[in-house]
């Protein structure tokens, strides 16, 4: 074989890291605000635990800080290693910068939220300043990974980095456009869009980053370390180009099914429930291609608990997928829109598929950047794996039937006119979902700690190689 | 032309261009490529589990 290649493995191993670190804090922001939608004087009265507040930390901690940093780190990791090259740019640090960066965006996001310091746009709440800060951060970032291929050793763009390289140039496109901003103060702003234009390019916005933050960029993910753990190449080569180019294209329009029956003009939210609907096609070849490359070696998902939370992952993904295209149906989304169902949703989307694949990918990375032939504990995957399941299915059965009863409930009403229930008499229905939604986190957050654990005693412990000699037998 | 018929027009040039990637990957000259591009994860220069089994 060639000689190793000068690789950038200690950005990765700092991204890794503190993608499980990340991950433990949102996921604890998120179970604590599920606890206080059952006990709401758990905001103990201080204005900095309110739920209002603490909510979008929780999204941004666990969309930017745990999902991005995952995908900070898998992305550095493989590009460097399907271009059989180093990052490009290290001579002037700039993935370490990307690093650094990236941390004070999000340490800045723990500061500036429970201030309540907002620009009141969903999943883009941070302030202008930070906005700046993160579009720095992207471009370098953007630098770095297309540098890197340009600079690549072999001879194919790898897959993976299609969707890694898509996800990079949308998000900075999404990120700038939706962040335009006229500051009247250090921490205050106003958008330059108003109206229903704003609502648009927010939902333009919020849209894409479901479609490249939180899908195409774990494909790329995905699309590696499917094939690696199951040491086998993807099932079709040909479907993995035809669906990237189908998917990214179809994303882009499908903003508007977030303001159906909103002063959004009407072929606007028609446009976007078509866009939608066709994209089942798109993210099922995705989902079909990335189950079938086991096909012939079954056996792997019941030895490999790594394995397992990967296609189970995909099958989390194919399952939101199924639901998202549905839900953007005016008539379905008349019932769903507004309630729990949309919240569950998001959890099997963000639980099932986005951390179960992270999750997969950084047990399989973890031991590879460290030196060592596995984790140091394989039981304790099967653990998490178990735990974090039984809390995804707990978390999402709860919530459909808890939206669904809203919207059911909201909508009943009389035969002369008037509403059959009060708002608080749907609310109350709501209660013991709420619980079993916030012991569902509790699992899945424990899962996350199981995994800490693991990852410490991986990195920490000297593990003699021979003795692992057995393991990818 | 008004915005309608241009937007019209964009969008059957785009599906066009959707049909020629399908043709164009589907085709059997690429097959040796994309073989090629698909064992790229798996022949990993440098892999530390690669090296941790030919040292054992």
């Amino acid at each position: 074989m060639d000689a190793t290649p000068r690789y950038n493995e200690k950005v990765v191993r700092q991204f890794t890291l503190v993608t499980v670190f990340w991950g433990i804090i949102g996921m604890a922001v998120g179970v604590l605000i599920a606890a206080q939608l059952l006990f709401p004087s758990l905001n103990f009265d201080v204005p900095w635990l309110t739920y209002s507040r603490l909510r979008p930390l929780h999204t941004n901690a666990v969309i930017f800080a745990f999902g991005g940093s995952g995908l900070f780190a898998t992305s550095y990791y493989v590009v460097q290693r399907t271009c059989h090259t180093g990052l490009f740019g290290d001579r002037f640090k700039l993935a370490a910068f990307t690093f650094w960066g990236w941390q004070a965006v999000i340490v800045g996001a723990v500061i500036t939220l429970p201030m309540g310091l907002t620009q009141s746009k969903e999943y883009a709440e941070l302030i202008w300043p930070l906005d700046i800060l993160i579009a720095v951060v992207w471009v370098v970032y953007a630098i770095v990974f297309f540098g890197t291929i340009v600079k690549r050793k072999a001879k194919h763009i790898y897959v993976a980095n299609w969707f890694f390289g898509a996800y990079v140039l949308t998000v900075a496109l999404l990120h700038i456009i939706n962040s335009i901003q006229i500051p009247t103060s250090w921490t205050h702003s106003y958008p330059v869009y108003s109206g229903a234009v704003d609502a648009m390019v927010q939902w333009w916005y919020g849209h894409n980053a479901v479609g490249f933050f939180l899908t195409a960029g774990f494909l790329g993910m995905m699309y590696y370390f499917v094939p690696k753990q199951a040491e086998r190449p993807i099932y079709s080569y040909r479907l993995s180009v035809v669906h990237f180019w189908a998917l990214i294209s179809i994303y882009m329009w499908a903003g508007p099914h977030h303001l159906h029956y909103t002063s959004l003009p009407e072929w606007a939210q028609s446009l976007g429930m078509a866009f939608s609907l066709i994209l089942l096609a798109p993210s099922w070849g995705g989902m079909i291609n990335g189950i079938m490359t086991l096909s012939g070696a079954w056996h792997k998902l019941r030895d490999d608990p790594i394995i397992r939370f990967l296609i189970v992952s995909l099958s989390f993904y194919g399952m939101a997928t199924f639901e998202g295209p549905m839900m953007s149906i005016k008539t379905v989304n008349a019932l769903s829109h507004y309630t729990d169902w949309t919240i569950g949703h998001v959890h099997a989307g963000a639980l099932g598929w986005v951390a179960f694949i992270t999750i997969g990918s950084l047990y399989a990375l973890i031991p590879r950047l460290y030196g060592k032939t596995q984790m140091y504990s394989v039981k304790a995957i099967s653990l998490h794996f178990w735990v974090a399941t039984i809390g995804v299915v707990l978390y999402i059965a709860a919530m459909w039937i808890s939206g669904v009863m809203q919207g059911l409930m909201w909508r009943a009403s009389n035969p002369d006119g008037t509403l059959t229930y009060s708002f608080i008499q749907a609310l109350q229905a709501t209660y013991p979902y709420y619980a079993v939604r916030l012991l569902g986190g509790i699992l899945f957050l424990a899962g996350m700690v199981i995994m800490a654990w693991n990852t410490w005693r991986t990195i920490s412990g000297p593990r003699p190689v021979a003795q692992t000699a057995a393991a990818t037998a | 032309m008004t915005v309608g018929t241009l937007m019209g027009i964009v969008t059957l040039v785009f599906f066009v261009m959707f049909l020629g990637i399908v043709v164009w990957a589907y085709s059997s000259r690429r097959r040796a490529d994309f073989d090629e591009a698909s064992r790229l994860p798996l022949n990993d220069i440098g892999d530390d589990r690669q090296h941790g089994e030919r040292r054992s």
